[in-house]
């Protein structure tokens, strides 16, 4: 099974049963096999006029009571900006796949990238947080999706699969374990009386539980600073409010969201930080590395946002190098400098696009981290 | 109050007044009083929505109202129902989204002519195509009223806008015959001023199967009204008496309004065609039989459901070739 | 048809002169013109509109629809 096919499999293992989608080049297949298997499955596709129309549509569902997914590549990613605000805004649990292709604008549609890295950040207007995880092979497009709809669901927040061409379209074995073995977290379904509900806690913490249209609640919500009851509150201080909620509801729950694989770091004098197909790549270099003998290790990120601070910060107090390699033109290592506050050297192996790197690259920024 | 006694109809204490209100389960009446200009026409679309909600004794917690950005946009903060303000032009896919996930709501999208028709332009054509079950109420006031009176892609051509400020020389868009020539099963037009004909319309779109798209013409005082020289909302709404003409089944092709020139109201189409879910669910159950299901729902359910569609479908034509129009 | 035993219907109206804007809506187009607007100001500064005739209402509740302001509600009398 392809990476493509794999996102649209983990969806439906989470529960996901609504997909409201556009073609968009290379992540059409995954649209493409929820189309397929819905009608099987009780659940329903719907591909709209455009992207903004079908993350908006989404958005929607998530508040008709669906657990929902949609899937993108560059363009369409840009296109959904300002509605993943709304979601974060309205504290929407959804999921949303970016095949990474080549930019800027058309670019190169076929061919790989991780060029989005900043832009799923930072790309919709205002201060808000997100959670993205990068899958380096089909499995982990199955498995992670499963895993972001959990955090979705808990945190109440648009959970962001940053995958890439490469993955989306790179067979490999998928094994999808029997249902029962899945963890599956179901919405937090408000309990109490109904006229007590709030759609919002702005605690800094959790998020609050959530109702669906048609219970009865006749609640309110908008994309406009809200009180906790979801009414406009254009306020200064509500903002504050809203906006630190929105920020902390993450940072604090940080450590328990970032997922990250490691492999001989202890004593390493280099370290290569990667992640997604880069990372794949990497591991071939690395292992030349210490066949000539360089102590270096391997960090690679599964969780990119919210980002591994304290790892970064305590890896540059220990290692002569980073070395960061990544298919842009250096877009994660900026987040890398900014920990390692200049107590090692971090080199950045970057690319513009439209091929993964070649290996010796890679190797000779290791040799050049490791000889300083 | 100055100047004199309080007056015995007077309800001078806010919290009694509220709750006295035949609307209070309807508005959320803790919210008001609004943000609306005087003689905005907003707030009498508002009422007269609810009026028909009143009437038709339809389940309220099974309504939900979207709105999109702008004036009218702040419609669902003020009704006492599920709602949802969303971000601008995105009030209809919202709204398929919502109506999609949970089918058994009522989903009544209200929003401004700049709001559905310009930047949202594109999501109102395809739901209208799709035939989604939605009603969509649009206030037409020919302008952009949140951010300052600027040109509409309704704004009458020779009107003034402060972005056309020596007139407009587009040509505007006549949305009842977009809507019908887009696919819309149910398409009307009335005044702020037809309070009681709007009502009706509103209860009979209610009822509609398929996409409802009403458009309600409504003065904006601030903006419209005083930057073409037109005086107040009294002024706005003589012009609707004076120029209104009721033509229920008009060809939509001839309702275009022109700088205040004649406005053709009434309902101009009603006709039965397959929503978009009817049609998902009726193909998926002809070409997959029983291994098909909807969110858990068995064929042979859906099957069911689809008679009890059909036959209500059925009388529904004949209430239509029976009555006509007759608003 | 005979009209003859038909009641007349008569309706009681609820102003809140507080939320009012002064539009004039309701007292322009009251069919009956049970309505006029009333010299005194609102804390906004606007005139609210008062009763001229109660026994002219006929229950139409056309003030209540019209009225942008959710201002003004008109309850069936039962005389």
């Amino acid at each position: 099974m392809d990476g493509d096919h794999a996102l649209a499999e983990g969806a439906l293992a989470a529960g996901c049963r609504f997909f409201a989608g556009y073609p968009i080049t290379p992540s059409t297949e995954t649209a493409e096999r929820f189309a397929e298997r819905c009608p099987e499955v009780g659940g329903l596709f719907i591909q709209m006029e455009d992207e903004i129309a079908s993350i908006t549509a989404n958005v929607g569902a998530v508040w008709g009571g669906q657990k929902v997914m949609t899937v993108t590549s560059g363009p369409g990613f840009s296109l959904m900006m300002e509605t993943f605000g709304l979601a974060c805004m309205m504290e929407t649990p959804m999921v949303v796949a970016d095949v990474q292709r080549t930019g800027p604008s058309t670019g190169l549609p076929t061919l790989t990238a991780q060029q989005d890295m900043m832009q799923v950040r930072w790309g919709s207007h205002g201060d808000y947080r997100i959670i993205a995880l990068v899958p380096d092979s089909p499995q982990e497009c199955f498995d992670l999706t499963i895993e972001a709809f959990n955090l979705a669901e808990i945190y109440r927040v648009p959970v962001f699969i940053m995958t890439d061409e490469t993955v989306g379209h790179m067979h490999e074995k998928v094994v999808i374990p029997p249902a029962e073995d899945i963890r599956i977290v179901e919405r937090n379904w408000y309990m109490g009386p109904k006229e007590d509900y709030r759609p919002y806690d702005f605690n800094g913490r959790t998020a609050a539980p959530m109702v669906k249209a048609g219970d009865g609640y006749r609640f309110h919500t908008t994309g406009l600073t809200h009180d906790e009851r979801g009414y406009p509150a254009l306020t200064p201080d509500m903002n504050k409010q809203v906006v630190t909620h929105l920020i902390e509801k993450i940072e604090s729950n940080a450590d328990k969201i970032i997922r990250t694989e490691e492999d001989g770091i202890q004593g390493a004098d280099v370290v290569v930080v990667s992640y997604g197909i880069s990372s794949r790549i990497a591991i071939r270099a690395i292992q030349q590395a210490r066949n000539a003998g360089i102590k270096v290790g391997m960090l690679r990120l599964i969780t990119v946002w919210p980002f591994c601070e304290t790892k970064i910060r305590n890896l540059a107090r220990n290692v002569k190098a980073i070395v960061v390699p990544e298919l842009n033109y250096g877009q994660v290592v900026l987040e890398i400098e900014r920990c390692a506050a200049g107590q090692c050297r971090v080199i950045s192996v970057n690319s513009c696009g439209g091929a993964v790197h070649d290996p010796e690259e890679i190797l000779a920024a290791i040799k050049e981290g490791a000889n300083q | 109050m100055k100047g004199a006694e309080p007056a015995p109809e007077y309800s001078t204490d806010d919290k009694a007044f509220r709750e006295q209100n035949p609307m209070a389960e309807f508005l959320r009446m803790e919210r008001m009083p609004h943000i609306w200009c005087p003689g905005c026409g907003i707030g009498t679309v508002v009422t007269c929505f609810v009026e028909a909600i009143k009437a038709s004794g339809y389940d309220r917690d099974k309504i939900a109202v979207v709105s999109g950005i702008g004036c009218s946009g702040r419609v669902a903060g003020y009704v006492k129902f599920d709602s949802f303000h969303t971000t601008h032009g995105r009030a209809i896919p919202f709204a398929t989204g919502l109506k999609l996930a949970n089918p058994e709501l009522k989903v009544v999208v209200i929003s401004g002519d700049g709001d559905l028709a310009s930047i949202g332009g594109n999501h109102l054509i395809h739901a209208a195509r799709r035939n989604m079950d939605l009603m969509v109420i649009c206030i037409n006031n020919f302008t952009y009223g949140m951010t300052g009176g600027q040109v509409t892609p309704t704004t009458p051509t020779t009107a003034n806008a402060s972005t056309t400020p020596h007139g407009n020389y587009e040509t505007p868009f006549s949305l009842p015959f977009l809507a019908d020539a887009s696919g819309a099963t149910f398409v009307a037009r009335w005044t702020a001023l037809h309070a009681h004909n709007m009502t009706q319309t509103f209860g009979k779109a209610l009822k509609h199967r398929g996409f409802a798209f009403i458009e309600v013409i409504a003065p904006c005082t601030t903006l419209y009204q005083r930057r073409n020289k037109l005086g107040d909302g009294l002024d706005a709404m003589d012009y609707y008496k004076e120029n209104a003409d009721i033509q229920h089944g008009a060809d939509t092709r001839s309702v275009g309004i022109s700088f205040q020139g004649d406005i053709a109201l009434g309902k101009f189409v009603e006709r039965q065609k397959p929503t978009f879910l009817d049609a998902v669910n009726d193909h998926y159950m002809k070409v997959l039989g029983d291994s098909y299901q909807l969110y858990g729902k068995t064929t042979a359910e859906l099957q069911k459901e689809a008679e009890e569609r059909a036959r209500l479908s059925a009388s529904k034509e004949a209430e239509i070739l029976e009555c006509g129009a007759d608003d | 048809m005979s009209f003859g035993k038909l009641k007349k219907a008569y309706g009681r109206i609820t102003i809140n002169p507080n939320w009012c804007k002064g539009c004039g809506f309701c007292v322009e187009y009251c069919p009956t013109d049970a309505l006029e607007m009333s010299n005194a100001y609102n804390a906004k500064g606007y005139h609210p509109p008062r009763v001229k005739n109660a026994d002219e209402c006929r229950d139409c509740k056309f003030c209540e629809k019209v009225c942008p302001e959710f201002a003004i509600f008109v309850t069936t009398d039962q005389r």
